[in-house]
């Protein structure tokens, strides 16, 4: 095998001052724990990049397959290493460049000689590589400015290293290093979009799902779990809060004007999940809401909803066309799950015709004559939790039929 | 049959493995549910439905998206060929195959010629392999579909797959079906590189599954017209209630399969050759068909002047099962469309026998195999002399 470590340059968090240590910490855990298959990984970290240790091809593949789902990395190199000897660096440069065979590129060959005792200089090395690839490439031709290629070697003390593919990776920050959220996961197209927006952005998430049986049935639940499961392919566990809204629909069904029942249904929800976040020690709650998309996503709707709690609702998708977001769900493997057609909380008791401008005073009077407070607390109390990635014990129930 | 009857009819149909069986039973006791249901007893079986399905996936190296239960190869191979060339008609009109192809393929093809498709057949040398040459020089810009088979049912020739696909997609923007029913689980195949082919049936009852259940698995995403239409399940393809249990047991009998195959290949080859050794030793009499390069669990072979039906019945006699050239053409009395590719010697064409092997053969009953064909050719070509 010629491979001998990944090089993996940071994203963002290579600007951010003294948080740096705090990112890296969090971006070496997170691939720890996205490869947990892989037994414990030797990893190093230096102030810009940091270095996966291969031990061998299996591990490579599965490294490189997944590699640019993890957050908080800009792009990674595989490097393979070479005895120090001009003959096996050649042969070692040519395999490299192999994989680029079926392009037309332009490259140099850059030199860096950190053991001094060798016997070529930088610019010999150089020359003797790059005169030995190049003819036995027909697509490449040589730029020494901005090259699509560089294939960089580096004479160090134990090997000679070599590396000239650069992949890119997922950008953002690492998952957790910034915060927690709770997300309010419906299983529709945008809410997981949303969710993964703000994973990119460091944000670790907690899930709740409003669930009304016999109105929602098992299926649109299952969806919602399979979506979570999804989620957490970007590189951290997630908890799903299943709260039971059934009784809290009813009433609101048989209490409040049916032009305003859908806005005071998402003041509930907002409510019951604003509990929750305190319960779980998260400071925001992620929605996927995207401006006029639907009556409850108006600017009065949105401050009629809103009015309910301070605590800050980050709305990734509001300036987004539903278009943009089904690329997203598309690309991150959500889309399919989610366009499956099951009944869920929002689509049930939705009026024909509902107030796309409600006002925040007509709602909170007709919501008074109602006790929801216990309502929203019991709900709170009797949640479901559930955790992903699911645990395989749990997902093999037909693991002796298969 | 007696219970020590030994069975060399495998490339027929196979016996089911105890473990699929079992699975076939509990998943018709427990999660007999219609996938389609929105209970949750439905939900439960349309769960086990994709685990089932993503399994055959990953052993194909495809996505679960790309893959369609069916009723069997017959009609995983008209799917892909009817549906293949039917929806894609604005890049062309002609079609290529091979001229030894099973009839499932063959008679689709008809069918299309005589819808104003342009059908063009590849020939094939003495081994039963078609030529590269051919191929590139056939293949055109307006090229649809090429079906191919990747090992023949009636004597064992591989198909060079990866070489063709390569001059397929090079020089056309055809579709390339293979009919791996009598290759799946006992070569390697995969999809998962692009040079390879685009589509592939096949059969559950080839690899120790059910009749009456097949897979159409294709690489990526592709026009494809429904054929059976109702319900839209399968992806809209092809409607009617799925048969989950067939198709847990067919991805059972698959994994077992391909786990089991370098082993199985090896101790094929092994029968292959110790059989081919006594076959040489009978000189002038028998011709073999299949070539080394070849399957290992098919070999196919001829005797001089005598009728395949008259050596089956010998052997049967002792309780030993082969089959002519193919149980799908074995009742016919014309010789097989495969032995007349094969420009054999009009002494070698009637007398042409099919062993093949399965995973309930054993080193015994190759012995056993070997002395009875000994009996029945001393017996047989006395009489004949």
């Amino acid at each position: 095998m010629i491979w001998k470590e990944i090089l993996i340059r940071y994203g963002e968090l290579s600007t951010k001052g003294r948080n740096k240590m705090d990112f890296i910490r969090r971006l070496r855990e997170n691939i720890r724990h996205a490869f947990a298959d892989l037994g414990h990984l030797h990893i190093r970290t230096e102030r810009d990049r940091m270095f996966i240790a291969i031990q061998n091809e299996e591990q490579m593949d599965v490294l490189v397959k997944g590699l640019p789902k993890i957050f908080g990395i800009q792009s990674f190199s595989p490097v393979a290493a070479c005895e120090k000897d001009m003959e096996a660096m050649k042969k070692l440069a040519i395999t490299i460049m192999d994989t680029f065979k079926n392009e037309q590129l332009t490259f140099k060959v850059e030199v860096k000689r950190t053991d001094k005792t060798f016997p070529l200089e930088s610019h010999a090395i150089q020359r003797e590589i790059g005169g030995y690839v190049l003819p036995q490439f027909k697509n490449l031709s040589v730029k020494v400015k901005q090259p699509d290629i560089e294939l960089r070697v580096e004479v160090r003390h134990d090997a000679t290293y070599m590396m000239a593919q650069v992949i890119p990776g997922a950008g953002g920050m690492p998952v957790g290093s910034n915060g927690k959220s709770l997300l309010m996961l419906s299983g529709g197209i945008d809410s997981p979009v949303a969710g993964y927006l703000m994973m990119k952005r460091g944000v670790r998430l907690e899930a709740i799902h409003f669930f009304s049986p016999p109105y929602t049935s098992q299926n649109s639940l299952e969806k919602v779990k399979v979506l979570a499961n999804e989620l957490t392919k970007f590189g951290a566990s997630i908890r799903l809060h299943v709260i039971p809204f059934t009784e809290i629909q009813v009433l609101i069904k048989e209490k409040v004007p049916s032009n305003v029942s859908m806005t005071t249904t998402r003041r509930m929800m907002l409510k019951v999940a604003d509990k929750v976040r305190e319960e779980i020690g998260a400071l925001a709650i992620v929605t996927g809401e995207s401006l006029g998309q639907v009556a409850s996503q108006t600017l009065e709707s949105l401050t009629a909803i809103n009015a309910v709690t301070n605590t800050p609702i980050l709305r990734p998708l509001i300036s987004s066309d539903k278009l943009e977001i089904i690329d997203i769900a598309e690309k991150i493997g959500t889309y399919e799950t989610s366009i499956q057609p099951f009944e869920d909380c929002c689509t049930i008791f939705t009026p024909a015709s509902p107030k796309t401008k409600p006002k925040l005073e007509k709602v909170e009077h007709y919501e008074s004559f109602s006790d929801f407070d216990e309502l929203i607390e019991r709900a709170v109390k009797n949640r479901e939790v559930y955790i992903f990635p699911k645990k395989e014990q749990e997902a093999d129930k037909f693991a002796d039929l298969l | 049959m007696e219970v020590n009857t030994i069975y060399l009819d495998n490339s027929a149909t196979t016996k089911p493995l105890k473990e699929v069986m079992q699975a076939f039973m509990v998943v018709n006791e427990q999660y007999y549910a219609n996938p389609a249901s929105i209970h949750a007893m439905g939900v439960e079986s349309n769960e086990l439905l994709m685990r089932a399905r993503e399994q055959v996936a990953d052993i194909l190296h495809t996505e679960a998206k790309n893959v369609l239960f069916t009723s069997g190869g017959t009609e995983s191979n008209n799917a892909a060929i009817l549906g293949l060339a039917r929806s894609n008609t604005h890049k062309g009109n002609h079609i290529l195959t091979t001229e030894i192809e099973h009839p499932s393929v063959l008679e689709s093809v008809k069918q299309l010629d005589q819808e104003g498709f342009d059908v063009d057949y590849l020939q094939v040398d003495e081994n039963g392999v078609i030529s590269l040459e051919e191929l590139r020089a056939k293949v055109r810009k307006d090229t649809i579909l090429v079906s191919m088979m990747h090992v023949n049912n009636e004597m064992g020739a591989i198909q060079p797959i990866v070489e063709a696909a390569k001059i397929i997609h090079e020089s056309s923007r055809a579709a390339f079906h293979i009919d791996a029913v009598q290759s799946f689980g006992k070569l390697p195949i995969s999809f998962n590189d692009d040079e390879g082919p685009d589509c592939i049936s096949i059969s559950g009852h080839k690899i120790h599954g059910f009749k009456g259940s097949g897979v159409l698995a294709f690489r990526k995403k592709m026009k494809w017209q429904p054929y059976a239409l109702g319900g839209g399940q399968e992806f809209g393809l092809r409607s009617g209630t799925v048969a989950v249990p067939q198709a847990v047991a067919l991805s059972k009998a698959a994994r077992v399969a391909v786990e089991t195959m370098n082993d199985r290949a090896k101790k094929y080859r092994q029968w292959y050759e110790e059989i081919c050794t006594q076959l040489h030793g009978y000189g002038e009499a028998v011709h073999i068909l299949s070539t080394p390069q070849g399957a290992a669990h098919i070999l196919s072979f001829s005797i001089r002047d005598l009728k395949g039906e008259v050596i089956i019945n010998a052997m049967q006699k002792r309780n030993v099962i082969v089959s002519t050239s193919s149980a799908c053409s074995s009742k016919q009395t014309k010789t097989s469309h495969v032995v007349e590719a094969l420009n054999l010697d009009e002494h070698f064409k009637k007398g042409v026998i099919r062993i093949s092997f399965g995973a309930y053969v054993t080193d015994e009953d190759i012995v056993k195999f070997k002395q009875v064909l000994d009996e029945v050719l001393m017996e047989l070509k006395g009489e004949y002399k």
